[in-house]
């Protein structure tokens, strides 16, 4: 097991310990493995020698605090965990009074809804217009907060930098009804473009029902609800980066594009990589209330997603097993994808979600 | 350069390192223009709508719609909306939902944040394991809709708040953040004979006024934005939270909220500008919020995360 700056050879990699909050806290949680260092050591080696009994006295108080939180967890995450079996089932919730003991009182029919699902053309549809959102937004939406917060970055005022940022970061608190609202009044059928555009004479402009151009509209309002908390993080991890660097850097001749290219990208490095393998890793995830909302405006076929899918099936048609089947292979590729992304960033020498 | 234009120079802005080039007119203008078209492209669709929301009837019939430069202005969607009726009830409610929730949630971050923050307790790495690994599934929609009907919270507030009541992530935020409070100042008060609880309160939380106040707008946000839960859980239209009732107005073409449906009718008021105002009612309270999080976000974060 490695932590994050022990196992790099000195200044090759980042120059600065970048942390994003995220990683930082997942890792000061990995890290309890760990012997901890000298000082605070005390307490923690000598409660593997206290018997429980006695601990169990000590820390009573605190366990009672944490329990809470486990209660809800264990509820409303452990036990719906267990209840994906209705995916092997012919579930029927009227056998019973309650959804729950429902579960015990239906057939189980093992794999057959999995073999339904293999031949099913909307789900195929579905996986599809996922995986096609996930790659578009990969490539057009990525790159933005780096670029913008490079900008920023560049920008010496402090009143300027601050207002900015403001702006920008502004649209990520909007829920996404709110997000979809403002898209419609801009780009919608009575929307400002097409009431300017009528007002000259065309008429019929109408971006939020046209199917064909819906991924790049949805990918247009994530890059606006999202990429201000992008820059954010991005920017948190610029100021990390010392300026000797640049200084060294413009000592030995290096312009301004190379600094960026040689100094600010490399210390960028471990955050981009993160949030990738973050990305990756919810790559079946791409925006279900985005989706939901705009269903009935754009149609089935461009804004139906594995998420919605699961949603209609389920809630709307009341087919639970086969809605629940669909959601246990998007969870369980979801893993994976989690675990593989990781992977692939351990392999490339940086750190990750988590530690090895 | 002379000394003397440097100087000037340094009283209008901070200084730049010496050894940085000085930016060149173009470069400058490329990087104010790109900017400004940034912020004009979140503050632009805001303003109209805005606009449109103040202004009066007939202004919206002039201009067949949304309004981008304002002529005139008037409150009377606003009076219309809050004085009683669907909208009024539905900010109740969402009012209501984001208070009771966000405490909720910060009562039970903040014991566990504090109840894991001494590594080596016993159960410590358990129930942090047990934690953690809900950060990398989720338990799928449909396992989750049957629990929460077989509990009976369909058709009450508390299937807005349970299901969602705890994040993980900010429950690590406000642990990393109290174990990176000095463990001299907790060891004293241990030593005066205060117990956990009392320790927590009166030492910890003080110490950490900025943290707690990022993450209980995180959750009030979280709460103020939800609607998919309102959405399958409740059915009784009276019910519904803001971010519904804006769903119905605007996504469905609902003409105007019930109750102004007469109204609008006889011409006294626009769909159009009532919608808007239901709309600018439902993001005040994030604008307000924003900046505030914003400023704390780094130096919370931050502070929380390094220290592990």
């Amino acid at each position: 097991m490695s932590l994050m700056a022990g196992s790099r050879p000195e200044g090759t990699r980042s120059p600065a310990a970048v942390e994003e909050p995220v990683a930082a806290v997942t890792a000061a949680a990995a890290k309890e493995r760990v012997p901890r260092k000298a000082g605070r050591v005390s307490r923690a080696s000598r409660a593997g020698k206290v018997p429980w009994r006695i601990r169990l006295r000590r820390d009573r108080t605190l366990i009672l605090m944490t329990l809470p939180v486990i209660v809800l967890l264990l509820v409303f995450n452990y036990i719906p965990l267990l209840g994906n079996v209705v995916a092997f089932q012919d579930y029927d919730p009227y056998v019973s009074s309650n959804g729950v003991t429902a579960i015990f009182h239906s057939p189980w029919i093992g794999v057959e809804q999995f073999s339904r699902l293999a031949d099913d053309p909307l789900f195929w549809s579905a996986a599809k217009n996922t995986i096609v959102l996930f790659v578009l937004q990969l490539v057009l939406f990525f790159p933005i907060p780096i670029a913008l917060a490079l900008l920023i970055n560049s920008v010496i005022r402090p009143r300027v930098r601050a207002v900015a940022q403001a702006i920008m970061y502004l649209p990520h608190f909007f829920s996404w009804v709110l997000v979809v609202t403002v898209f419609q009044q801009i780009f919608g059928g009575a929307g400002i473009i097409a009431q300017t555009l009528e007002n000259h004479g065309w008429s019929g402009f109408d971006l939020m029902t046209n199917a064909s151009l819906f991924k790049y509209l949805v990918t247009a309002q994530a890059v606006w609800k999202d990429a201000g908390w992008g820059i954010i993080v991005f920017l948190a991890a610029l100021a990390a980066v010392s300026t000797d660097l640049y200084e060294a850097a413009a000592m030995d001749g290096a312009g301004r594009w190379r600094r960026m290219w040689h100094v600010t990208l490399p210390a960028l490095r471990p955050v981009i990589a993160l949030l990738l393998v973050l990305r990756v890793g919810d790559a079946l995830s791409v925006g279900f209330e985005q989706f939901l909302l705009q269903r009935d405006a754009v149609g089935v076929g461009a804004s139906e997603v594995l998420d919605t899918y699961v949603w209609n099936m389920g809630i709307q048609n009341g087919d639970f097993s086969y809605a629940a089947a669909v959601g246990l292979v998007k969870g369980v590729i979801g893993v994976c994808l989690v675990l593989g992304a990781n992977k692939f960033a351990h392999l490339l020498g940086e750190q990750g979600v988590y530690q090895k | 350069m002379s000394l003397n234009t440097q100087l000037v120079r340094s009283l209008r802005a901070p200084a730049r390192p010496v050894w940085e080039e000085e930016p060149g007119r173009t470069g400058l203008t490329a990087k104010g223009g790109l900017l400004a078209l940034c912020c004009l492209g979140v503050l632009g669709p805001l303003w109209i709508v805005i606009v449109t929301s103040l202004s009066p009837k007939p202004v919206i019939d002039r201009v067949g719609g949304l309004v981008v430069i304002p002529q005139g202005i008037t409150f009377v969607n606003y009076t219309e909306l809050l004085s009683g009726g669907q909208v009024s009830r539905a900010i109740m409610v969402s009012v209501g939902v984001t208070f009771a929730g966000t405490l909720f949630s910060m009562a039970v971050s903040v014991l566990a944040a504090y109840g894991l923050s001494r590594p080596g307790s016993l159960g410590h790495r358990f129930f942090l394991m047990t934690m953690m690994a809900t950060m990398f599934f989720g338990a799928g929609l449909i396992p989750t809709y049957l629990l929460v009907q077989s509990l009976g919270l369909t058709d009450t507030y508390l299937s807005l708040i349970l299901p969602s009541a705890v994040s993980v992530f900010n429950i690590l935020v406000l642990r990393a953040f109290f174990m990176g409070i000095s463990p001299e100042l907790t060891e004293s008060a241990r030593i005066d004979g205060a117990g956990d609880l009392r320790i927590l309160l009166t030492i910890i939380m003080p110490l950490s006024r900025a943290v707690l106040a990022v993450i209980s707008l995180f959750y009030a946000v979280g709460y103020w934005s939800a609607w998919f839960n309102a959405s399958i859980y409740l059915t009784d239209q009276q019910m519904m939270p803001l971010q519904n009732v804006l769903i119905q107005l605007v996504q469905k073409n609902t003409e105007a909220p019930t109750g102004l449906q007469q109204a609008v009718r006889t011409g006294q008021l626009s769909a159009l500008g009532l919608q808007m105002a239901v709309m600018v009612l439902a993001l005040i309270p994030v604008a307000i919020a924003s900046p505030f999080v914003q400023r704390h976000f780094k130096k919370g974060m931050l502070t929380g995360a390094v220290k592990g």
